[in-house]
């Protein structure tokens, strides 16, 4: 005749789970990162020579050591940098001293005019990171919306909402990341 | 009427608790795959700043950190340190993590590896720069510039 085994205690399985679990929300974090993506340029050869760029094309960014913004040569606040770099790369009155606008064929848009202006951003080695993440975002921002606005004009929904890969590429083409920046100097001292 | 009188005193039934483990099991499991474990102890204070344009990073196995900021020990000065791995480095040997990192990832992983840069919002951007250069050099062009999500400014 087969012993019948006598069933289990399991009153302790629940406290030793509970156990477990503080231990795992203890040592573990739940930070998503996140942050702002670039994509550094490849080191410059020896003999590179100075890229020819005509002067209404680029938008000059400097920032100093003491965090102050200059754009163009002229002072101005971070809050209407993003105005600014809107302004600069659409050129939306094809002013002449706005950027030139080139008419390009992309798959997906038919043609359209990309903008041939380029951000040019400078800052000191004693800068703050703090506002030079600031910059970078208020430039990302700019870019962001004006790729927004494309998307919506021509596709009817946010970029971010995009799901096709062929849209998403024909807008980053239309609307490509063109931020430069310097190489390193060292101007107003650590 | 002395049917419906139960006889003896009434005791109310255990609670099965059988399930119980069942469920904080499942909740265990549901944190260990939504959370990460902490794999570098930092030894430098870091804050980062915040932004509104951020993009979260997609894999994490496919992120090598660079940590720079003050060091928490007070003793070490407040100078901005680069902390790879689980010690202090100098610019210098960033082009020998970066290769170390991607060695010991696989081959087709090695093109997509990101590297992300997390420093303390107080931090000098010359250090910052160093940094970057010696990215360059070594070709790891993808980074990441960690943030705090913040709203974006309001525009008048």
């Amino acid at each position: 005749m087969l012993k019948r085994t006598p069933e289990l205690n399991t009153a302790s399985m629940a406290d030793i789970s509970f156990l477990l679990l503080t231990f795992f929300l203890l040592t573990s974090s739940i930070d998503t990162d996140q942050g702002i993506t670039r994509k550094l340029p490849p080191p410059q050869p020896k003999d590179q020579k100075a890229i020819d760029i005509k002067d209404r094309n680029v938008l000059k960014v400097l920032v100093n050591k003491s965090d102050n913004l200059l754009v163009q040569g002229k002072p101005i606040n971070i809050r209407e940098l993003k105005e600014a770099a809107k302004l600069f790369l659409a050129n939306p009155g094809r002013r002449v001293d706005y950027p030139e606008m080139e008419e390009k064929t992309i798959p997906g848009l038919g043609k359209i005019s990309v903008s041939k202006g380029v951000i040019s951003l400078k800052n000191d080695r004693g800068t703050s990171y703090e506002t030079y993440i600031q910059v970078q975002n208020e430039l990302t921002a700019a870019i962001n919306e004006l790729r927004n606005e494309l998307s919506k004009q021509k596709f009817g929904v946010a970029f971010k909402d995009l799901k096709n890969p062929g849209y998403i590429d024909a807008i980053s083409k239309a609307v490509p990341v063109s931020i430069s920046e310097a190489e390193p100097e060292n101007i107003g001292g650590n | 009427m002395a049917r419906f009188k139960k006889a003896g005193g009434r005791t109310v039934p255990g609670i099965n608790t059988g399930s119980m483990s069942d469920i904080i099991f499942m909740f265990l499991f549901f944190f260990m795959v939504i959370t990460t474990i902490r794999s570098s102890s930092l030894l430098v204070k870091i804050a980062p700043p915040k932004a509104s344009e951020v993009q979260k990073l997609e894999k994490k196995s496919l992120v090598s950190f660079i940590y720079i900021g003050k060091p928490i020990k007070a003793s070490l000065g407040t100078e901005s340190r680069i902390q790879l791995n689980d010690s202090y480095a100098t610019v210098g040997s960033i082009q020998a993590f970066v290769v170390a990192e991607r060695q010991s990832r696989n081959e087709f992983d090695r093109k997509v590896l990101t590297t992300s840069l997390k420093v303390d919002a107080e931090t000098k951007m010359g250090i910052v720069t160093d940094v970057k250069q010696e990215l360059r050099k070594a070709g790891a062009y993808k980074i990441n510039y960690s943030t705090h999500k913040r709203d974006a400014f309001t525009t008048r």
